[in-house]
């Protein structure tokens, strides 16, 4: 599994593995805000939290389809599915990997974009720790899409009808402590309730994720 | 008369149809006509809303149909995934659908008695943001559905994303209860309880709860007829496509 975890790492950070493309993606999102609202930081201050959060979401959303794609296409997948390992550990593994790749990165790019958007002092902080509770949960709900959708034509579109819908707890929690965090209010129930999804997530899909990907490649 | 798993198999499922169908279709229309007709024009206004409460006799039946053919779905996807029934399969492939329309009709009338009762058409309250979540729950189903051609390995991935997304759907329902306090501290407009779910049968005088009753019957009714209706085309579609399959092998 560690193994699994090291070589997704590899392929995403060597040449074409499109690390960076996310993070580009949610450069480019919190750069067109200002434009669409103006650029009155009042108004910005205000819905920076939220716009942050839909961003990292949606850059979280764009690297699904690449996370078991590519593995199918050139059979690695097949391979998988019939080595020791369990695909729940496969799933694990991959959902592990696009974290790391993504979640992690956008976690830590929050923060200077919060700049741009004009976060409120005490929001850094807050920003950064619901984004870190909440992004595996946005991975593991990812890597259950992805296995979904995987080897099927048009199946980025439907992979982001399928997984929106699966967001919705989590970004409302999430960009909840994100907003008190701004405000300068208490966080401690959004929060406690984001860790407890993204846990209970983490405990729970990677069996779903496996028995549809096990279904996919029958 | 056997246990309910005769109608396991397509034959004496579609046989069963044949037979009740008329009738169910039958009683599904008397009872739409008689609730709509008695609660139109023989029950008296309401002394603040006035003519809008009417919509009444179409909301909460369609409310009530929406969310619980997705529990049918449920049902019929844990049968699939248990016993592999293909029926079952079908019944939930064949409910999805109408459940759709029964939550876009829901939401369209909710919309329209909001209109002059609260002053906007739509309004982010928890339980019109958890029934539009639900509604695209509804979508990415029937999407998921259309997407794979094997039938088997469709009704195989649209069950576990049933389950799936029944747990993401209890979890937004009260997750957005929890946004929307967050955001709305003391909202005092959004009374939707006094119109939608249980303490409407607690309120609301019987002079309009009667043809309330026979309204909902009549879309259990439907949806019923609807959804034997579709499924034993579905049964009939496999057939004639098993039968093309075998002309053309042969």
């Amino acid at each position: 599994m560690i193994a699994l975890l090291r070589r997704d790492l590899r392929l995403a950070v060597r040449a074409g593995g499109g690390f960076g493309l996310a993070l580009a993606f949610f450069l480019i999102v919190t750069i067109l805000v200002p434009f669409a609202l103006g650029p009155g930081t009042g108004r910005l201050a205000q819905v920076a939290p939220g716009i942050l959060w839909i961003g990292a979401l949606l850059a979280c959303l764009l690297s699904l389809d690449r996370m078991l794609a590519l593995d199918h296409e050139d059979g690695t997948l097949e391979l998988l599915a019939t080595a020791p390992l369990p695909l729940e550990g496969v799933i694990l593994a991959k959902a592990g990997a696009h974290w790391l790749t993504t979640g992690l990165p956008l976690t830590l790019a929050a923060a200077p974009l919060g700049v741009l958007l004009n976060l409120a002092p005490g929001g850094y902080l807050w920003l950064c720790v619901s984004l870190l509770a909440g992004t595996p949960a946005l991975s593991m709900i990812g890597a259950f899409g992805a296995a979904l959708t995987v080897g099927m034509k048009r199946g980025g579109l439907l992979l982001s009808l399928l997984v929106l819908p699966l967001y919705v707890p989590t970004l409302i929690f999430g960009a909840e402590v994100a907003r008190r965090g701004a405000e300068g209010l208490a966080t401690g129930t959004p929060l406690m309730l984001l860790c407890a999804l993204s846990l209970g997530v983490l405990a729970a899909m990677p069996f779903a994720g496996a028995a549809v990907l096990r279904i996919n490649l029958r | 008369m056997g246990s309910l798993w005769e109608y396991a198999n397509p034959a004496a499922f579609a046989r069963m149809v044949s037979k009740v169908l008329p009738l169910l279709s039958c009683a599904a229309l008397a009872c739409l006509a008689a609730g709509l007709v008695w609660g139109f024009f023989f029950t008296p206004d309401d002394y603040r809303q006035g003519a809008t409460v009417k919509i009444i006799y179409l909301h909460v039946p369609a409310a009530m149909v929406a969310i619980n053919a997705w529990l049918m779905m449920l049902a019929a996807s844990l049968v699939w995934l248990i016993r592999r029934h293909h029926v079952s399969a079908l019944a939930a492939r064949a409910a999805a659908p109408v459940g759709l329309v029964m939550t876009l009709i829901g939401l369209a009338t909710g919309a329209i008695w909001g209109q002059p009762m609260w002053g906007s058409w739509w309004e982010w309250d928890p339980r019109l943001t958890a029934f539009l979540i639900l509604c695209l729950f509804y979508l990415g189903y029937i999407a998921l559905w259309q997407a794979v051609e094997d039938p088997d390995t469709a009704a195989d991935l649209t069950s576990v994303l049933c389950l799936v997304g029944s747990v993401f759907a209890i979890l937004s329902r009260y997750a957005v209860n929890f946004w929307n306090q967050g955001l709305h501290q003391g909202a005092s407009v959004m009374r939707v309880g006094a119109v939608t779910g249980s303490d409407t049968e607690e309120k609301v005088s019987n002079i309009f709860f009667a043809p309330l009753a026979v309204s909902m019957a009549g879309f259990v009714l439907l949806f019923l007829a609807l959804v034997l209706l579709r499924t034993r085309t579905e049964i009939y579609r496999r057939r004639l496509r098993a039968i093309e399959a075998r002309e053309r092998m042969a």
